[in-house]
């Protein structure tokens, strides 16, 4: 019984596992083409009802063109694209039930932050009393409450930020589009906004589709994340899951810093390998559920906060170890980086946690150290 | 020192345009003013001075009191301005299409096309305007163009009426109602009209909405820029308008040159100027005022 609830609760906040869940925004096939040009590439995904969903991916990588389809500003070369359960295909940005809050953030300029609020009511021909109403509640939900009267070239960055968010909420969307919602703001502002936007995303229940660049971005904010590179997704998954378990070199690499390295599978024992990295002068051990033979040439990732890094050798057998030198190092306050260079010169990145306090270092440029990982932590790609 | 020198660049950057409108318009006003409020006579100069053989200001208000009840001139003034008034609105209409298809079109083209509204510029207004009384004669082209193709069987009058005054004026100011309107539509972020359709408005609503407002400084800087030098237009009603038109450039010219009244001509260019002049301060008044109430 007690385990019955905890999976039902389960398949309510990961609809994604279930399979008999109705997904609120499909993207089937859909793909753009400018002239020769391919900027999105035949893309599937389904999106759940109050996900807040990122599309994360490199500049220029077709996200924002995904988007203004969603939004219905491009209508897409081939495939079609469902929200609610209704093909909006084809349906004009003005009759779809979705906002979006862009990138410029687009505030009308010989407009006050009132009417800019409240410009979407009007549209829909809401009563002026209404309008009044939900503009002002709006405007205390973002916290600008009392600023309706000022004219956007009296508002700092993160202000505007606000207004735009409001502007594109008073209107109860069934979906907020955002395209880098926090990309021009400062960035001690932007981690307090990130907040800001979960818990207004909460309270509200509306489904976002966020665009963004940055990774951190992404995994504070979403429920999911799709990675882009080239006008199609390589990965979707929970943050964690893009974090721990990276499908491919790329995705490993765009999340995250991570040390990659080249290897051979050389004996395979159910799903633990051994394989030879001639970058590291031993043998690395990795768990996969991937089917490889022995032979094939895979690459081993590890991040560096996997990696615990000491002077003394350590003694335990279970986890794989390997020398090296300090190259360099970064002190950041919460944590150092150090860059150890191998034998055999790869250079391996490694961050530790400064849990004593202390002006003096722990480690110095051309310490001899040892680095060693969990076996668990080695992440065989193939891709 | 430095400072010192700073501090005179300052002032003489400041001082150079008022100086200019000192010399170049404020004077010459003053002058014709003067004059204005003389009495004309047989002589060099053929007005009466400012100050008589016994040292009093000799000053009439003869001519405005002559203009202001004549109602020649007045039907002439108002006229002028209807006359300026719809060819500023035609420029407006045929313009802004232009400008705003100049300004959405791709750099290359935009050069191009930039480069095509002021091409005109390199002939003298004096023989395009020559050149269209070419076109617009009983056997000019646009004449012959027409009984060839058989939409008319005689040639229609066109040239020395006011419908060749109006193509004249539009012909010539177009150019002047472009470039400010492309100005402003040029520098509109397009993320805003995609965000008035994503608020629910359909295209003409965003551009109503949007677009015109938007683009209202180069409206207005258009309008004026049109609307002025047509008032006092001179050649083109001489050239291409008929004897019967009413346009006051012509009324001030015929006054100075044909009937030597030098007061009664000034008299003509000081209302003329008060009739242009004082609606723009009003309108400006009233724009400076609305946007000071946006603002607080
Ligand atoms: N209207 C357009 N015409 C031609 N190419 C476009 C257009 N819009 C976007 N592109 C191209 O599509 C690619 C993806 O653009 P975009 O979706 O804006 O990327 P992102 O938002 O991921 O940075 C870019 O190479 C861009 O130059
Ligand atoms: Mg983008």
């Amino acid at each position: 019984m007690g385990n019955q609830t905890a999976t039902n609760k389960q398949l309510t906040e990961q609809p994604w596992l279930d399979s008999t869940a109705q997904p609120f925004i499909v993207i089937e096939n859909v793909s753009k083409h400018f002239g020769d040009f391919v900027a999105v590439n035949n893309v599937n995904l389904n999106i759940y009802k109050g996900e807040l969903f990122s599309i994360l991916g490199a500049s220029g990588c077709g996200k924002t063109t995904l988007l203004r389809m969603l939004a219905g500003f491009e209508t897409p070369t081939s495939g079609r694209i469902l929200i609610d359960g209704i093909d909006v295909t084809d349906v004009p940005p003005y009759w779809r039930p979705v906002n979006m809050m862009f990138q410029s953030y687009a505030i009308f300029p010989h407009m006050t932050v009132f009417e800019n609020v409240a410009y979407g009511l009007r549209k829909e021909g809401v009563q002026p009393a209404e309008i009044e109403k939900r503009v002002a509640d709006m405007l205390e939900l973002v916290q600008l409450g009392g600023y309706g009267k000022r004219k956007p070239t009296q508002l700092s960055g993160g202000e505007r930020q606000r207004v735009a968010l409001a502007r594109a909420l008073v209107k109860r969307p069934k979906v907020l589009l955002l395209d880098e919602p926090l990309a021009a703001l400062d960035k001690k502002l932007r981690e307090h906004t990130q907040f800001e936007l979960m818990n207004i995303q909460d309270e509200l229940g509306i489904t976002f589709v966020v665009v963004t660049h940055d990774q951190e971005e992404a995994m504070i904010l979403s429920s999911r994340i799709a990675v882009m590179k080239q006008g199609g997704f390589i990965q979707v998954g929970m943050p964690k899951e893009v974090y721990e378990y990276p499908g491919s070199r790329y995705v490993a690499d765009f999340i995250g810093t991570v040390n990659l390295l080249e290897a051979k599978i050389e004996s395979k024992d159910g799903d633990q390998i051994v394989a030879a990295a001639p970058e590291m002068a031993n043998h690395v051990r990795a768990y996969t559920d991937l089917q490889l033979e022995v032979g094939d040439s895979v690459c081993i990732a590890i991040r560096p906060e996997k990696i615990y890094i000491s002077q003394n050798e350590p003694d335990n057998d279970d986890d794989d170890r390997v020398a090296g030198v300090i190259e360099d190092f970064g002190y950041f306050g919460n944590l150092s980086l150090y860059r150890v260079r191998l034998e055999s010169g790869r250079i391996i990145q490694v961050s530790a946690q400064n849990r004593r306090r202390s002006v003096e270092r722990f480690l110095e440029w051309d310490d001899k150290v040892f680095l060693s990982w969990r076996v668990r932590s080695a992440v065989v790609l193939t891709a | 020192m430095g400072q010192g020198r700073g501090m005179l660049w300052q002032w003489f950057a400041v001082a150079v345009p008022y100086a200019w409108l000192l010399v170049f318009f404020l004077a010459p006003f003053v002058i014709i003013l003067k004059i204005s409020l003389a009495d004309p006579v047989i002589a060099q100069p053929p007005f009466t001075p400012f100050i008589d053989d016994q040292n009093n200001l000799a000053v009439t208000l003869e001519n405005f009191r002559f203009l202001l009840s004549d109602r020649l001139y007045l039907l002439t003034y108002l006229n002028s301005v209807m006359m300026a008034g719809v060819a500023t609105l035609l420029c407006l209409l045929l313009g802004f299409p232009m400008a705003y298809g100049i300004a959405r079109s791709s750099p290359v083209q935009r050069n191009l096309l930039l480069l095509l509204v002021v091409l005109p510029f390199w002939i003298s207004f004096l023989l395009r305007v020559y050149a269209w009384m070419g076109l617009l004669n009983n056997h000019g082209v646009i004449n012959n163009v027409l009984m060839w193709l058989g939409v008319i069987d005689q040639p229609i009058q066109i040239l020395y009426t006011n419908i060749a005054i109006y193509i004249g004026l539009v012909y010539s100011y177009l150019p002047f109602m472009i470039l400010p309107l492309y100005a402003s539509l040029e520098r509109l972020d397009l993320d805003l009209l995609d965000a008035a359709q994503d608020l629910g408005a359909t295209p003409r609503q965003a551009f109503w909405d949007v677009t015109w407002p938007l683009a209202r400084p180069g409206v207005i800087a258009g309008c004026l820029l049109v609307f002025i030098p047509a008032t006092g237009e001179y050649v083109i009603p001489f050239l291409l308008g008929g004897p019967e038109s009413l346009m006051i450039g012509r009324v001030l010219f015929d006054e100075f040159f044909v009937n030597k009244d030098w007061p009664l001509a000034s008299a003509v260019a000081i209302i003329l100027l008060l009739l242009i002049v004082v609606p723009i301060v009003l309108l400006q008044r009233f724009q400076s005022a609305e946007d000071d109430g946006a603002r607080t």
